[in-house]
């Protein structure tokens, strides 16, 4: 994307009728580290590349449970993502204590969107730069969804963000009909198999990756590096196998994804 | 002379002029409401009658009501209270169903709901005068609870206000069992009725009993028990105890 003059504020349209802040916000999603979330018809998976600045340092915390029955994963500037989760937890609480009852995440989930439309339409404001894959519980069932700065949001089967989640997506468009009747399991081996797709070549250990799990009869957990690394090193041995025709597809799906907010026509909120 | 005499905000609750504006003493009032758990949903009865005081003034009040698709809300007290609380779960209701998501307030979510407000009106000394029923089923669940003005809530298979509970739930205590029939759960809510009916002043002779279950709620016709007044301890109730009336 390149400056222009209709990009200062977040209240100027284009003449293309298009709000150029709101889509810088989007980018700032693509430029954070991967995040991954898939769901079966009883459980959802979160799972997240951790970036850390240095050796010296530990990494950002990007998973965040936000009730017993709702998680979320985040990708961009994660100060928004912290304000936002504790926006969330606060949201389910209030709730929880009047009704004695879960937060439907669907209702969530929209009011979320509407909190980051807000930030769309004022001038004094800015749209908060960070993409959220919120997993939850509701009465129909498991859901995982997409928020988006714009203020949209998408009910997903499964989905990535951040940085190289496009090599993620081509793996989990291949899977993602398996999805709904796979085993907790196989879901969360999925997940890890995914977010090793945007390592592109470098190993996957549990220390550079974060899974959380939430079910029906799960509450919402982060899985311990222990676990994580068994379930590695469970499926590693197939995945050599597998390795060579992953790249390849890779190569081919990889050039278009940085690219796609640049091209004239279709602004990307507009999906 | 007037040192600085202690002024209040305008919208205080506290001083005498304020007095006005909470509630201290109920004025028309619905007496007990009974109600069970049977095996099919729930089912809860009252009268139709509202008191001004010691005057039956009022015959045709209707006390339970159906609250969204899955709860049946029964009240004693204050009528006006009862309006009240008509009207704001009638706006809860609303934006639940707004939300048009497949999502709605079950029976649980109402009781707790009320049981906030309740509470928190105690809480600033001007309480809605009612003591609540709540029943439903949802997704095969049966839920009955009740709520009383000062915020006191609990669950139970059979619930009772006012009068009801000192002459009904001992006759539901010894009768109610798991999975009772709607006839036999009609017939044991009778006779708490009927003895109510016998005891209280302020119960009338025209009753209404309503069922919750998860096809839906309907609500009887109202009507009248059969009395009998010719018990020989009615005709000369001194007898047994000089000096009572």
């Amino acid at each position: 994307m390149f400056r222009n003059q209709y990009d200062t504020d977040v209240t100027t349209w284009s003449p293309a009728g298009r709000l150029f802040q709101v889509e810088y916000a989007m980018e700032a999603v693509k430029q954070g580290s991967a995040a991954i979330g898939l769901r079966s018809k009883t459980h959802i998976v979160l799972g997240c590349v951790n970036k850390a600045n240095s050796e010296l340092s530990s990494h950002q915390k990007k998973i965040f449970k936000v009730d017993d029955h709702i998680g979320v994963a985040i990708a961009g500037l994660t100060a928004d993502g912290r304000v936002l989760s504790r926006y969330m937890r606060n949201e389910c609480i209030n709730y929880s204590f009047t009704y004695e009852s879960p937060l439907p995440v669907g209702r969530l989930v929209v009011q979320l969107a509407d909190k980051a439309q807000v930030c769309t339409q004022r001038s004094w404001k800015r749209p908060y730069g960070v993409g959220l894959l919120v997993a939850g519980l509701d009465e129909s069932g498991a859901h995982l969804y997409y928020n988006c700065p714009s203020g949209n949001y998408f009910e997903y089967q499964a989905f990535a963000i951040g940085s190289r989640s496009q090599a993620a997506k081509t793996y989990l468009e291949r899977k993602f009909e398996n999805f709904t009747d796979a085993s907790r399991d196989d879901l969360v081996k999925d997940a890890l198999m995914a977010i090793r797709e945007t390592l592109q070549g470098e190993t996957l250990k549990s220390s550079v990756c974060t899974i959380a799990v939430v079910g029906v009869g799960e509450p919402f957990h982060i899985l311990d590096q222990g676990t994580v690394q068994q379930m590695i090193d469970a499926f590693e041995i197939v995945g050599e196998q597998e390795g060579p025709d992953a790249a390849a597809g890779q190569e081919a799906s990889a050039e278009p994804e940085q690219g796609a907010g640049a091209g004239e026509g279709v602004a990307p909120m507009d999906i | 002379m007037n040192f600085m005499a202690s002024k209040q905000p305008e919208n205080s609750l506290l001083g005498p002029e304020a007095d006005s504006q909470r509630t201290l003493y109920p004025y028309v009032t619905g007496t007990s409401v009974v109600a069970l758990k049977y095996k099919d949903g729930i089912l809860m009865a009252a009268d139709m009658g509202g008191s001004y005081g010691s005057t039956l003034r009022y015959k045709s009040v209707e006390r339970m009501k159906p609250i969204g698709k899955h709860s049946l809300l029964g009240a004693s007290g204050e009528i006006s209270d009862f309006q009240e609380i008509l009207r704001y779960l009638d706006e809860l209701i609303l934006y639940d169903n707004m939300w048009d998501d497949g999502n709605s307030l079950g029976p649980k979510e109402v009781h707790n709901y009320l049981t906030r407000v309740m509470y928190n009106r105690r809480n600033k000394f001007n309480p809605l005068w009612n003591s609540l029923v709540l029943g439903g089923v949802k997704n095969g669940q049966k839920y009955l609870g009740t709520v009383s003005m000062i915020g006191v809530n609990f669950e139970d298979n059979h619930v009772a206000t006012g009068f009801g509970n000192h002459l009904a739930r001992p006759i539901l205590r010894q009768e109610w069992h798991e999975n009772l029939s709607y006839e036999d759960g009609v017939r044991l809510l009778e006779k708490c009725m009927r003895v109510l009916l016998y005891r209280d002043r302020s119960a009338i002779n025209k009753l209404q009993i309503a069922k919750i279950t998860e096809e839906g709620m309907t609500i009887s016709q109202p009507y009248s028990l059969k009395t009998y007044w010719e018990f020989s301890a009615f005709a000369n109730p001194a007898q047994g105890a000089v000096g009572t009336w």
